[in-house]
C-alpha cells in the first residue's frame, strides 16, 4: 500500500484537493508513527500502512494520537504476530492486540471492503475525532485479486465533508494560536482528564453507520456496524469477522438451500464496540451462538471477540435491547491463525456442534489438536461448492512467470465478461527454485470463496519435475482438464509421467492437453518465460471465452503490458501467442497406465524419523495434516535438516576437470549454498570410490604422501547459480574456453553424482587443527555448517555466512535479525544451520527485526558469565581434580584452532572427572564446563536492521566493548520485503520508496562504527579480495571486544544475473565506491596504525560499475535527466568518500616519537 | 580556392567530413571540429543492440525474480515511462549538435536484422538530423548463409529506412561481398543517396596474460586508404550517387587522392583522435597548396580525375595492378 502510494506520488497523482500527497519513508514503524503523530498534532490529514510486528512497534503512538482524539486511518493487512515462531502470514493477533490503545478498529472481510470500509474510516475518523485502524487478512484479502467496484474521485470527494478538514486544522499547534498538548498530569486529575474523551467513544458508532447510510447511497453498497445474513428465524449463528465472515455467508446459504436455519453476523467496526447493535443484530429466534476468533490470547477466560460479546449479552439482561425467545447456548472457538484454511466445511461443522447438548467449547477448527484435544473434527468429504463457478489450479515456478500470467487472465476474464472473478497465489518461502500455485475463480455470482481451491474443474502444471513432486491430481474433479508443459513430444509424453498420474488421468477422465512450452517460448525469443505461451493454452481449452476472442484480448493485453517496453518485446510475445497454439496436442489417453517411473518421496528413506514424521510432510506439502503433538510447545526445532530435502532445482550444475583444477579453493568459497565441497584425504579410501568420482593428488608441500583432493558437486542441492564457474581462475592451455569447472546439463550427470556425492560424504573431514585454515584455500578444507539453504541462487549473503560457519561454527551460536537471513536460515520445513561429525554446530535464533543487536549481546552477557562461574567453580574444586588439569585450563591459549581442540579435549576430561563426583559443585561446574571452550557469538542481519531499524541498538552494542561479532551483509535495500530504501541505499539508485532514484548518500556504517574507537571494524566484499574477507573475518572474531563486518552482498534487488555478482564487487572496490578497509584498534597499542585500506585508489567510473545493475539504470530509463544529475552527484560522493579513507590512513598513522623524553620530565 | 562540394546533396564548404567517432558525444568537441573546418559530422552510432537488449534486460530483471515469494512479490518500484537509455541520449544529442553547430549532423544508426530498432531513423529524423548514415556493420558468421541472403539483407534494411525518412540515407558498409561493384549498383538503385566506403570492422585481439579474446581498437594507418581508393576510382564512373571516402585517410595528400578517385567527401576519425580536431587546419592548408601548385580552380576540377574513366590505364586500378607489382619485384629484393 506505502508502495503505491510512492509510486503515485512520484508520478505526480494528485489527491481530491488537487494536491501530490508526500509519501516519506522511515527508519521503522515506530519512527512512522512518531511522524504520523507529529503530521496530524500539525493539521494535516495523515495515514500509514503496516502489519504485524510493524503494528507493535507502532502502539505507544497509538495510545497518543487516539488519547487526542486526532482523527487518522491507519491501514492494516492484518497478519500474525511473532510467538513461538514468526509467521508472515494472516490472523487477527496484531489488531487485537491494539484493543487497549484507543483506536476505532474497522474490519474489511473482502477485496471490495477494503476499497469500501476504507473511504468510510476516512470520513468516519474526521466526524467522529477518533482514530481508526481499518484492517483486513493479511494475504488472504490484501493479496487477494478480485474484480471490484472502484470508487471514482467523485465518490470520495462526496464522502469528505471539508468542514470537518478545517475543524482538525483548527485544533493543529501553530505559533499563531498556541496551546499546549502532552503534559504530564498527577493522580489528582489524570483520571478525570482520560474520562473526559467518553462521549467520543459513544458517540462514534453512529457516526459510522451514518458514514456507511451515506456511502450506500452514493455508490449502491450498503453495510452495518454488525450486518447479519441468513434467515429471520434462524436457530444457530456464528459471529465472525474478516475474510471468514465470506466463507461463512457462502456456506450459510449452501446449508439454507438444503434447510437448516442458519445465518452469520458479520462484524465490521469492533471498536468502540457497540453492544446494543451487535445485540439487536441477532435473531431472537436463535438456540445457539458459535463466536470465532481469528487469534491466540493465551491464559484469557476466552478470546477477545467471545468476551465482548459476552459481557453484550450479559448487559442486555439488565439493559433490555432485545428480547430472545431461547435461553441459548454460546461458544468460542479459533481458526484460521497465520492464514490456516478456513472452509465451508469447517464452518458447516460448527454448526453442527451448536446442535450438541454440551457443544465443546474453546474449541479450535482446521487442525488436529491431539494433545489437549479442543480440535472438532471435520471432514471435507461430500461438500460441492458452486457448480457455476470455474476453478482452477496452476503449478508453476516463481521464474516461470505463472503468477503474473495468471494476474493477466483474471484481467482479461474481468475486463471482458461479466464474470466474477478472483486470484490467490501460494508461494513457498523458498527465494530459489521457488513454486507457486495460482488458485483461480471465474463464475456468474459473487465469488465469497476465501479458501483454497480444492477440487478443480482445470490444473495447470508448467513444470514437467512437478509431476513426481506433487501429487497435484488429488484436486482434480472428475472430467476435469489437465494441462502439462513437458520437453517431449505429443507421442512421447505419456510414457514420461509417474504411474500415479495416469493412474489419476485414467480414473478421473481428464482431458489431458500438452505442450513444450520451453520449446515455444525459445523459439520465439522469450528465453525461459512461459507465461504467455501458457496462458494462451488455457484459454485455448478452458472454453471460458470463444478461443478465437480470448487470442485477441491476450494479444491486447500484451500490448498493455509491454507496449512501453519496446516493439521487440511485444513481437516476441505475440509470436508465442500464435505458435502456442500450434503446439499444443491433445494426448489420447490409453485405457491402462503403464508407467515405471514413481513419485519422488520428500525426503530419503534413510532421513531420521522426525524428518520422516514431520518434515518430509511439510515438504509435501501435507503440513495441514500434522497433529499439534508433532510439535514441540517453545518453538525448539532440531537443526540440520536441509540436507534431506533434495529440491534438485538445478538445469545446470558444475563439473570437475581435474586436470586443469589449481585446487584454489575459491569455487568453494563463492558457493551461496555449499553445495560444492573439497576435501583431503588419504588415497587409500579410494578403494571404495565409484567409478566416476573425481580426485586429484593434492598440490602443495603441507599434505603427507599419498594425499588426494576431491572437489564434489552435489547435484540435488545445487542451484546452477554459476558463481563457482565465473570465479574459477583455472584455464585449459589447450582449449581455453574450458575452466577447471564447466557448467553442464544435469540430466546425464544426475544418478551418476548423487552416488559420488553420497561417497564424498563417507570421506572423513580432515583434521581441523592441523589445516592452514587462515587461507581461502585452507579455510575450505573446513566443513561448512550452513548448507543448502533456500536463498536466492546466487545469493550474495550466504558465501559469507558460510564461511563463518567453517571457521567457528562448532563454537557459535548466531542472533540473526528478521529479514533474509532469518527466512533462509530458519524457515519450514527444512533448516540450514547444521552439525559436524561431534554434533557441534551453530545454535541459532531470531528475535525480532529491531533488537538483534541487543539479543547478540544478551548471548554474550550469559556466556560470559557461565564461563566466569565455571572458572570460580574449577579454582574452587582444584583439589579434587588435579594434575594440572585446572590450571591447563584457565590459562588455555585458544587463538587457534589447535588451542580450541586441546582446550576441549580438557573440558571433556574435567567433565569425566566430575561425572565421577556427586558434590553440587561437581554438577553445576559439569553444567557449564563446555563455557569454558572459547564460544563465538554472531550477530547476522542485512541493512534494513543495522542501518535503520536496529541502530540505536546497534550503536549501543558497539559501545558496550563486550566481545561479539556483527555482520552485516550489506544488499543496500530491504530485499527480504521486496527492495525498500534503506539508508544503505546509494545515491542514484531506484529502489521502493525511492522509485525516483535516492537523493541522499548511503550513510557510512563503517566510519561511524570506527569513530567511537573501540570496535574492529571492516569492510569488505568477497568479490573484490577473498584474502582481505578471510583476514576480516578472523580478527574480528579473535577481537576481545565488538566487531562489525560491513559485507558487500549482491542481491537480485540489484538487478543483474548474480552470476556476475563476484564482479560487480570488483567493480564496486576498482570504482572507489566500496573501499576496502580495516579498523583494529589492537593496533594502536602496539604503536601500528590501526586503520587500513586495503584498497587501492579508484580506477574506473563509478558509472562504468553502477550502470550494470538495474537499479541505477532504471532511472535513467525512466528519467534520464534526474539520472544523470545524479550520477555526476554520485561520482563526486565517490571521490569525496575517496579522499577521506586516504585522509585516515594518514590520521591513524601513529605519531613518530621524538627522540628520548628529557631527563625525569615524564616521570612524573 | 573554391573546396565547396556537395555530398547526399547537402552542400558542403570542403569535403572534410569527421566519420562516426566518439568525437561527436561532447558538443564542445564538435565546436572545435566546425571551428577547425569541417564542413559536416557525422555522429557516432547508436547500435541495434542497445535499443534492443536494454528493453529485453529491463523486462527480465523486473519480471524474473517477481511473484515467487509472498513477502516480496517485487524488487522493483515500475516507473510509469521508460525511456531507452542509450537512444533517448543518442537523439537528445542530435538535438545538443543542432543547437550548436551550422554544419550538417548526420546521424549513424548501425545495425543488422529488420525490427524495431529501425523506427530510430524517423526518431532521428524528428531529431533534425540533416541525413541519416546506416552502418551495415555484418559479419556473416553462419556458414549456412548464402551470399544473396546476406546482399537482400542489406537491400531490406535500406528499403526500409528510406521508406521511413525523406532526409538523404547514405549506406557505410564493407568491401567484403563477391562483387561489390554489383552491389553498390544494387544499393544505388534501390535508393542509397550514398555510399560511404568502407567501413573498418573492429578486429578481436588475443589477451596473452588472461587468454582471453578482448574486444579491442586499433586506430586506422594511413596504408589502409588503398582499399578504398581503389573501389572508388572504380566506382565512380558508373555510379550517381555520392560517394564519401573513409578508413586511412590521414593527411591533406590521402584526402586529395580519393577526390581525385571520385569521392565526394574524405571522411576521417583516427587521424583526429591522434591529432585533435586542429589538424582539419593543416589538412586544409596543405590541400590548398597542393591545389595551388596544380593550379586547380576548384575541387569539383579534381573529382574523380583520376577514375577509372579519366586514367589513362584503367587497369591499374584492377587485377593488372596486382601483376604490374608482383613483376616489379625482384629476388635481389631480398638479401
Amino acid at each position: 500500500m506505502g508502495e503505491w502510494s510512492d509510486e503515485w506520488t512520484m508520478a505526480g497523482k494528485k489527491n481530491i484537493w488537487g494536491v501530490v500527497p508526500e509519501v516519506v519513508e522511515l527508519q521503522s514503524e515506530g519512527g512512522a508513527a512518531g511522524t504520523m503523530h507529529g503530521a496530524l498534532q500539525t493539521g494535516a490529514l495523515t495515514t500509514t500502512f503496516t502489519a504485524s510486528q510493524g503494528l507493535l512497534l507502532m502502539m505507544p503512538n497509538l495510545y497518543k494520537i487516539a488519547g487526542e482524539l486526532t482523527p487518522a486511518v491507519v491501514h492494516v493487512a492484518a497478519r500474525t504476530i511473532a510467538t513461538h515462531a514468526l509467521s508472515i502470514f494472516g490472523d487477527h493477533s496484531d489488531v487485537m492486540a491494539m484493543r487497549m490503545t484507543g483506536m476505532a478498529l474497522l474490519s474489511s472481510n473482502s477485496v471490495q471492503e477494503a476499497m469500501d470500509m476504507a473511504m468510510i474510516a476516512h470520513a468516519a475518523t474526521l466526524e467522529s475525532r477518533i482514530p481508526f485502524i481499518h484492517f483486513f487478512d493479511g494475504f488472504r484479502t490484501s493479496h487477494e485479486v478480485q474484480k471490484i467496484h472502484q470508487l471514482s474521485t467523485d465518490d470520495m470527494r462526496q464522502m469528505i465533508d471539508d468542514e470537518l478538514i478545517i475543524s482538525h486544522r483548527k485544533r493543529a499547534l501553530t505559533p499563531d494560536k498556541p496551546v499546549l498538548r502532552g503534559t504530564a498530569q498527577n493522580p489528582d486529575v489524570f483520571f478525570q482528564a482520560r474520562e473526559s474523551g467518553n462521549t467520543f467513544y459513544e458517540a462514534c458508532p453512529a457516526i459510522v453507520q451514518k458514514t456507511m447510510d451515506k456511502f450506500a447511497k452514493i455508490t449502491g453498497r450498503a453495510y452495518k456496524l454488525f450486518e447479519y445474513h441468513g434467515p429471520e428465524d434462524a436457530e444457530r449463528i456464528i459471529i465472525l469477522m474478516g475474510s471468514g465472515a465470506e466463507t461463512a455467508h457462502e456456506t450459510v446459504d449452501k446449508l439454507n438451500e438444503k434447510g437448516e436455519k442458519v445465518g452469520i453476523i458479520k462484524i465490521r467496526l469492533f471498536r468502540p464496540f457497540s453492544m446494543r447493535d451487535l445485540v439487536e443484530a441477532i435473531p431472537d429466534t436463535v438456540q445457539g451462538i458459535a463466536i470465532l476468533d481469528r487469534t491466540k490470547e493465551p491464559g484469557s477466560a476466552g478470546e477477545p471477540l467471545y468476551s465482548d460479546i459476552l459481557t453484550a449479552l450479559q448487559e442486555n439482561r439488565t439493559e433490555k435491547w432485545k428480547s430472545f425467545i431461547h435461553d441459548f447456548k454460546l461458544i468460542n472457538g479459533r481458526y484460521g491463525l497465520s492464514s490456516k484454511e478456513f472452509t465451508p466445511p469447517m464452518i458447516s461443522r460448527i454448526f453442527d456442534e451448536l446442535k450438541a447438548d454440551k457443544p465443546k467449547n474453546h474449541f479450535t477448527i482446521g487442525i488436529n489438536d491431539d494433545v489437549t484435544h479442543k480440535s472438532l473434527d471435520y471432514t471435507s468429504n461430500g461438500w460441492t461448492g458452486d457448480k457455476e463457478v470455474f476453478e482452477g489450479l496452476f503449478y508453476g515456478l516463481g521464474a516461470d512467470g505463472t503468477v503474473s500470467a495468471n494476474k493477466n487472465s483474471i484481467k482479461i476474464i474481468g475486463d471482458n465478461t461479466d464474470f466474477n472473478a478472483q486470484g490467490y497465489f501460494v508461494y513457498d518461502s523458498k527465494k530459489s527454485g521457488a513454486t507457486t500455485v495460482s488458485h483461480l475463480r471465474f463464475g456468474p455470482n459473487p465469488i465469497r470463496s476465501a479458501y483454497l481451491i480444492d477440487k478443480a474443474r482445470f490444473i495447470a502444471c508448467h513444470q514437467f519435475q512437478f509431476l513426481t513432486r506433487f501429487d497435484m491430481l488429488r484436486h482434480a474433479r472428475v472430467g476435469a482438464t489437465f494441462l502439462l508443459n513437458a520437453p517431449y513430444s505429443p507421442e512421447e509424453v505419456w510414457n514420461h509421467i509417474p504411474r500415479d498420474v495416469q493412474q489419476q488421468i485414467i480414473d478421473k477422465k481428464l482431458k489431458f492437453y500438452s505442450i513444450d512450452a520451453y520449446k515455444v517460448a525459445r523459439e520465439n525469443g522469450m528465453g525461459t518465460r512461459i507465461n504467455t505461451v501458457m496462458q494462451t493454452c488455457f484459454f485455448a481449452i478452458s472454453e471460458i471465452l470463444p478461443k478465437e476472442q480470448a487470442i485477441l484480448m491476450i494479444k491486447d493485453a500484451i500490448k498493455k503490458a509491454y507496449g512501453s517496453k519496446g516493439e521487440k518485446i511485444l513481437q516476441s510475445n505475440y509470436a508465442a501467442v500464435d505458435n502456442s497454439v500450434e503446439n499444443l496436442f491433445e494426448i489420447i489417453v490409453p485405457a491402462e497406465a503403464s508407467s515405471t517411473l514413481k513419485m519422488r518421496p520428500a525426503v530419503p528413506e534413510e532421513a531420521p524419523e522426525y524428518l520422516q514424521n514431520v518434515i518430509a510432510e511439510i515438504i509435501s506439502g501435507n503440513g495441514d495434516s500434522l497433529p499439534v503433538s508433532a510439535f514441540q510447545p517453545d518453538g525448539t526445532f532440531p537443526t540440520g535438516t536441509t540436507q534431506w530435502e533434495k529440491r534438485g532445482i538445478a538445469l545446470d550444475i558444475p563439473v570437475l576437470e581435474p586436470d586443469i583444477c589449481i585446487q584454489c579453493g575459491k569455487c568453494m568459497m563463492v558457493c551461496p549454498h555449499a553445495v560444492i565441497r573439497m576435501k583431503a584425504y588419504d588415497g587409500s579410501l579410494l578403494e571404495a570410490a565409484p567409478e566416476t568420482f573425481k580426485f586429484m593428488d593434492a598440490k602443495g608441500r603441507e599434505w603427507p604422501d599419498n594425499t588426494k583432493i576431491s572437489i564434489q558437486v552435489s547435484p540435488e542441492d545445487c542451484t546452477g547459480c554459476e558463481l563457482c564457474v565465473e570465479v574459477c581462475p583455472a584455464k585449459d592451455r589447450k582449449e581455453v574456453g574450458r575452466k577447471a569447472l564447466n557448467m553442464a546439463s544435469i540430466d546425464p550427470l544426475l544418478e551418476q553424482e548423487k552416488v559420488n556425492w553420497d561417497f564424498f560424504l563417507t570421506i572423513p573431514e580432515y583434521d581441523r587443527s592441523q589445516l592452514k585454515y587462515e587461507s581461502v584455500k585452507g579455510s575450505q578444507f573446513l566443513q561448512p555448517l550452513f548448507e543448502f539453504s533456500g536463498a536466492c541462487a546466487g545469493c550474495g549473503e550466504t558465501p559469507y555466512i558460510k564461511v563463518i560457519t567453517q571457521l567457528f561454527g562448532d563454537r557459535m551460536v548466531i542472533a540473526n535479525a528478521t529479514g533474509c537471513s532469518s527466512i533462509y536460515g530458519g524457515n519450514l520445513p527444512a533448516t540450514p544451520y547444521t552439525t559436524n561429525e561431534h554434533g557441534l554446530g551453530p545454535a541459532w535464533s531470531n528475535s525480532l527485526f529491531e533488537d538483534n543487536a541487543e539479543f547478540g549481546l544478551g548471548f554474550r552477557l550469559t556466556i560470559d558469565q557461565h564461563e566466569e562461574q565455571a572458572r570460580g567453580l574449577l579454582k574452587k574444586m582444584n583439589g579434587q581434580i588435579g594434575n594440572g588439569l585446572t590450571e591447563a585450563i584457565l590459562s588455555a591459549d585458544q587463538s587457534t584452532e589447535p588451542g580450541i581442540f586441546e582446550q576441549r579435549e580438557r573440558v571433556h576430561e574435567l567433565k569425566q572427572l566430575l561425572e565421577k563426583s556427586d558434590t553440587n559443585d561437581a554438577k553445576m561446574l559439569h553444567s557449564l564446563a563446555d563455557y569454558l571452550v572459547r564460544k563465538s557469538v554472531w550477530i547476522f542481519g542485512g541493512d534494513g536492521w543495522a542501518y535503520d531499524i536496529g541502530y540505536g541498538g546497534l550503536d549501543h552494542v558497539l559501545a558496550s566493548g563486550r566481545d561479539v561479532n556483527i555482520l552485516v551483509m550489506d544488499t543496500e535495500v530491504y530485499s527480504n520485503t521486496g527492495g525498500q530504501c534503506s539508508k544503505a541505499t546509494p545515491l542514484g539508485a531506484i529502489a521502493k520508496f525511492a522509485a525516483a532514484g535516492k537523493r541522499t548518500g548511503k550513510k557510512d556504517l563503517g566510519l561511524m562504527s570506527i569513530t567511537g574507537g573501540h570496535a574492529y571494524v571492516a569492510r569488505i566484499a568477497m568479490g573484490a579480495s577473498d584474502t582481505q574477507t578471510m583476514k576480516a573475518i578472523l580478527e574480528a572474531e579473535r577481537y576481545p571486544g565488538p566487531s562489525i563486518i560491513i559485507a558487500y552482498s549482491h542481491c537480485i534487488a540489484h538487478g543483474y544475473d548474480m552470476k556476475y555478482g563476484l564482479q560487480q564487487q570488483q567493480k564496486a572496490v576498482d570504482s572507489g565506491y566500496w573501499p576496502l578497509f580495516r579498523f583494529d584498534p589492537r593496533k594502536t597499542a602496539k604503536g601500528e596504525n590501526p586503520f587500513q585500506l586495503d584498497s587501492k585508489a579508484p580506477k574506473i567510473a563509478f558509472k562504468d560499475y553502477a550502470y550494470n545493475e538495474m537499479r541505477y539504470l532504471m532511472l535513467a530509463k525512466s528519467n534520464p535527466k534526474i539520472a544523470k544529475e545524479l550520477m555526476i552527484q554520485a561520482q563526486k560522493g565517490v571521490d569525496e568518500q575517496w579522499r577521506i579513507y586516504e585522509h585516515m590512513t594518514t590520521v591513524y598513522e601513529p605519531e613518530k616519537v621524538q627522540g628520548q623524553p628529557e631527563n625525569g620530565e615524564d616521570n612524573q | 580556392m573554391k573546396l565547396e562540394t556537395t555530398y547526399l546533396g547537402i552542400p558542403l564548404k570542403n569535403p572534410l567530413v569527421p566519420s562516426a567517432s566518439p568525437l561527436s558525444t561532447d558538443v564542445d568537441s564538435v565546436k572545435k571540429l566546425e571551428d577547425a573546418g569541417a564542413s559536416a559530422i557525422v555522429m557516432y552510432s547508436l547500435f541495434e543492440e542497445q535499443i534492443n537488449s536494454e528493453n529485453q534486460a529491463l523486462d527480465h530483471f523486473l519480471n524474473t525474480s517477481a511473484e515467487s515469494y509472498a513477502e516480496a512479490l517485487s524488487y522493483f518500484p515500475e516507473p510509469q515511462e521508460y525511456h531507452n537509455l542509450h537512444a533517448e541520449d543518442y537523439l537528445e544529442q542530435i538535438r545538443s549538435l543542432k543547437n550548436a553547430v551550422e554544419i550538417p549532423v548526420i546521424a549513424s544508426l548501425n545495425g543488422v536484422s529488420k525490427g524495431g530498432w529501425m523506427s530510430y531513423a524517423k526518431k532521428m529524423e524528428d531529431a533534425g538530423a540533416d541525413a541519416l548514415e546506416l552502418n551495415i556493420y555484418y559479419i556473416a558468421a553462419d556458414p549456412t548463409l548464402t551470399s544473396e541472403t546476406v546482399e537482400q539483407m542489406y537491400l531490406d534494411d535500406l528499403t526500409t529506412v528510406k521508406e521511413s525518412v525523406s532526409i538523404p540515407v547514405s549506406v557505410k558498409l564493407g568491401a567484403s561481398f563477391s562483387s561489390f561493384g554489383n552491389m553498390a549498383l544494387r544499393l544505388e538503385k534501390a535508393g542509397a543517396d550514398g555510399l560511404v566506403l568502407f567501413n573498418r570492422f573492429y578486429q578481436p585481439d588475443i589477451d596473452l596474460d588472461t587468454l582471453e579474446v578482448q574486444p579491442s581498437l586499433e586506430l586506422s594507418s594511413s596504408f589502409e586508404k588503398r582499399l578504398p581508393l581503389r573501389w572508388i576510382a572504380m566506382l565512380r564512373p558508373h555510379l550517381t550517387c555520392s560517394i564519401a571516402a573513409t578508413t586511412g585517410i590521414h593527411s591533406a595528400k590521402d584526402v586529395i587522392k580519393m577526390i581525385l578517385a571520385g569521392a565526394d567527401v574524405a571522411m576521417m576519425a583516427s587521424v583526429l583522435l591522434y591529432n585533435g580536431p586542429g589538424v582539419l587546419k593543416t589538412i586544409l592548408k596543405d590541400m590548398t597548396a597542393w591545389m595551388e601548385e596544380k593550379e586547380y580552380e576548384s575541387l569539383e576540377e579534381m573529382k574523380g580525375a583520376m577514375s577509372s574513366a579519366s586514367v589513362a590505364d584503367p587497369g591499374a586500378f584492377e587485377r593488372a595492378n596486382y601483376i604490374k607489382i608482383l613483376q616489379g619485384f625482384r629476388t635481389e629484393n631480398f638479401r
